[in-house]
């Protein structure tokens, strides 16, 4: 065991660092870092710049391109790059739809699909949620009607983020509506530009759209766009989940979000002092810093666990629980410490890139909507509620 | 004692509640806060016309005459509704400074109007390096001839633009935090030298950023003594404070009622999502925490008249404390049991979260009423 790194790592975190000096435009670090609105052009010159190197899908196995990292250089990468404020890679092909095509894919559909999601020249987008099926994913009613070579495909999908920038859409479909509700899904990959499929903003509580509900009126969908077999969805949809849990935990965003808290609690003046000096604001950010480490250490063991040659359990669901909730605090905090100044609300300043000034310190007006959006984050990817039925469930044996 | 509302309190509530369920339901509000001024000058007039902008003054002001007890029905009730007309700013607060201070040339000047609901008010006490302190004012009025000249800068005055008059906190003495040496002036919203920035608030009410450049007032434009404004300041926004709890009591019960009523009707697994016990669960501490904050509010609703300015200012601070905590764990509580639907614009809920976060962060939020607290307990 051995908490530093070693000179092989050094020398990649170097090689990391010099990477995003020369690849990271300035511009999109710059909107980061004042927790500005990112464009679908920022983040896919950072994506693809990234799919040049080849560090893109940087969780596949080598044979299917990803760079055969380790443990440690995956964590040296994800903290620095957010630490330089680095967009975090969008998860839709990379870390979802993609690992499904090479893992239960045909040869035809890996040539097909592989290299656009490698490269980022193509936006993926996820189609589980439905309204009516929301913990209850299983109960989804979006249906795909085989019809010679095609399946026509009714329904509505809800919660779809950045759909509005997607090309593709993974989805899962209701083929057979006998037996137990799981058994009649399928996996399908649908081009957002078919006739019928329509894309309707929902705006969230912080005024953003990220969220969309997307329609399909008689989609036609070529059969060679199911993956796997038909009937066999629910599946591939559990092992997707499993890779969406994992790196919801956000820590080394959390990180970033707990340096930029104490930033602002020192600059927030109370009587004449940092408010960072107040014994009771202090604790709680203390107290907020060693929940991270637990987090993060609890982090670290499971991905050398998963190095060595375990494969990530149910418990991964507790990294999700806690990753959210810390979070969480992190703009709860945020909020309490601008004081008044969590008000205004400057909707041209968060949105639309304006160039007006900001109203009391610069840091203070995205404080608010950043908590308001950041309670999205125990709802989404399986509600905490549900992360806890799993745990008990496939962990504890309750 | 008689913890009960009288025959008139109850006409009161069932008034003001009657207006929210008919007048204002959530689509109406969503169209008024996309208006300019943000609040509806029909809705404002109505209100002078059922009285209820002279609930806390006196019958020579063209008042009722009433207390804490009618201000908290009213307040509660447009929390259900999230009313926001500028109530707060200048029937409570505004009104509440003039009303205890003001002279009677002052009381004559604005109270007669703002009755009527021609008359707005705003207070401007805040400023960025001061956080919840209120006697930290850097704003100065200098002396000039017979008068005096204020400059310096205000944050996140509420109602500022829409206010005819400010009452401003500045320093005629001391040091930046002395307690002595703040004076309170009533100021024309349109005198020479005041420059304004406004923007709606998160939660769609109106607030200003203000600048005052050499504005010269009159010496009639004191309010109370010179030097010693920090005193009825203090005391017009603890009356206040009590008051945005009553509307906290309001918004909980709304975002209660609302989560209830999905708990029963949303379906998942088959059932009513209401059947799972750790919804249940979640559900009942919502419940609990409201009935809490119901209970401080009572209690500092009657406290908030006692002699002892002590008592006074524990009871405010002690209900703050309860609004903040019972706050979160309802807005929270009501997002998460709600799903996707609690973080969207489309649904009430979110906009009801919005105005509980905010009203936290409003005249000392709930560390700064601890603190405050604990150094009243242990004196």
């Amino acid at each position: 065991m051995d908490l530093n790194f070693n000179e092989d790592d050094l020398k990649f975190r170097d090689e990391v660092v010099a990477f995003v000096k020369a690849e990271l435009p300035d511009g999109v670090a710059d909107k980061m870092k004042h927790g500005k609105h990112l464009g679908k052009d920022d983040i896919m010159a950072w994506q693809q710049a990234l799919g040049r190197k080849g560090w893109l899908v940087n969780s596949w196995p080598k044979k299917q391109g990803g760079p055969g990292w380790t443990a440690t250089q995956k964590y040296i990468f994800d903290n620095v790059t957010a630490e330089m404020n680095a967009p975090g890679i969008v998860p839709f092909g990379t870390k979802m739809v993609g690992p499904v095509i090479y893992t239960f894919g045909n040869d035809e559909q890996k040539q097909r699909f592989l290299p656009g999601i490698r490269e980022s020249k193509v936006w993926w987008c996820q189609g589980y949620s439905e309204p009516g099926s929301g913990s209850d994913l299983a109960s989804l009613k979006t249906r795909a009607v085989r019809e010679g070579d095609h399946y026509i495909v009714n329904g509505s999908k809800t919660w779809t983020t950045l759909a509005q920038y997607a090309d593709w859409i993974f989805c899962l479909v209701r083929t057979d509506s006998k037996g137990k509700p799981q058994e009649g899904i399928s996996f399908l990959l649908i081009d957002m530009k078919s006739p019928g499929v329509t894309v309707q903003p929902i705006i969230m509580a912080d005024g953003g759209h990220e969220v969309n509900s997307v329609f399909f009126t008689d989609v036609k969908v070529p059969a060679e766009n199911l993956i796997g077999k038909e009937g066999e969805g629910w599946t591939y949809a559990k092992f997707l989940l499993a890779n969406e849990r994992s790196g919801i935990a956000a820590v080394p965003h959390s990180k970033k979000g707990v340096q930029a808290l104490k930033r602002i609690a020192m600059s927030e003046q109370q009587d004449g002092k940092p408010l960072l000096q107040d014994p009771s604001f202090r604790d709680k950010v203390a107290d907020l810093e060693v929940q991270l480490q637990a987090l993060e250490f609890t982090e670290l063991r499971i991905l050398s666990a998963e190095a060595g040659g375990g494969a990530p359990g149910p418990e991964v669901s507790f990294l999700k629980i806690r990753g959210s909730e810390i979070q969480q605090r992190i703009t709860e905090l945020v909020t309490e410490a601008v004081g008044y100044y969590a008000n205004p609300y400057l909707p041209g300043l968060l949105w639309q890139g304006s160039n007006e000034e900001p109203v009391g310190p610069a840091y203070a007006h995205t404080a608010a909507p950043r908590y308001f959006n950041t309670r999205k984050t125990s709802i989404y990817g399986g509600s905490n509620e549900i992360q806890k039925n799993i745990i008990a469930k496939m962990v504890l044996g309750l | 004692m008689d913890l009960s509302l009288n025959d008139d309190q109850k006409m009161l509530k069932d008034s003001v509640d009657r207006f929210v369920r008919e007048q204002y339901p959530f689509e109406t509000r969503r169209k008024i806060a996309a208006t300019n001024e943000g609040w509806s000058k029909a809705n404002w007039a109505k209100f002078a016309e059922l009285g209820w902008l002279g609930i806390p003054f006196g019958e020579d002001e063209g008042g009722l005459g009433w207390g804490m007890v009618e201000l908290s029905v009213v307040m509660e009730s447009f929390g259900q509704g999230l009313v926001l007309e500028p109530y707060l700013a200048t029937v409570v607060l505004g009104g509440g400074i003039i009303a205890r201070a003001g002279s009677a040339a002052q009381k004559q000047a604005i109270l007669l109007g703002l009755v009527e609901g021609k008359v707005q008010l705003a207070t401007a006490y805040f400023e960025q390096q001061a956080r919840y302190n209120l006697a930290d004012v850097k704003t100065s009025a200098k002396r000039e001839g017979a008068g005096f000249v204020i400059s310096g800068q205000k944050g996140v005055v509420f109602n500022g633009p829409s206010a005819d008059h400010f009452i401003v906190a500045a320093r005629t003495s001391g040091g930046q935090r002395d307690a002595k040496g703040i004076t309170l002036f009533l100021v024309d919203a349109k005198a020479k030298g005041i420059t304004r920035r406004d923007y709606p608030t998160q939660d769609a009410l109106r607030a200003s950023e203000i600048a005052f450049d050499n504005v010269a007032v009159g010496a009639v434009a004191v309010i109370g003594k010179l030097d010693d404004g920090l005193s009825v300041l203090e005391e017009a926004i603890d009356r206040a404070t009590v008051a945005i709890c009553a509307e906290a009591v309001g918004c909980m019960d709304a975002l209660n009622a609302a989560t209830h009523e999905y708990l029963k009707t949303r379906t998942q697994f088959g059932v009513p999502i209401g059947k799972f016990q750790v919804l249940q669960h979640r559900m009942v501490d919502m419940f609990t925490a409201a009935q809490e904050a119901r209970s401080m509010v009572l209690m500092a609703t009657l406290k908030i008249d006692d002699a002892d300015a002590t008592v006074r200012r524990k009871a405010a601070s002690a209900c703050k404390v309860q609004i903040g905590k019972s706050g979160r764990i309802v807005g929270q509580g009501a997002v998460q049991l709600h799903g996707g639907m609690g973080v969207t614009d489309e649904l009430s809920v979110s906009h009801y979260f919005k105005r509980l976060t905010m009203i936290d962060s409003v005249f000392g939020n709930q560390q700064h009423h601890l603190t405050r607290y604990g150094l009243l307990m242990a004196a």
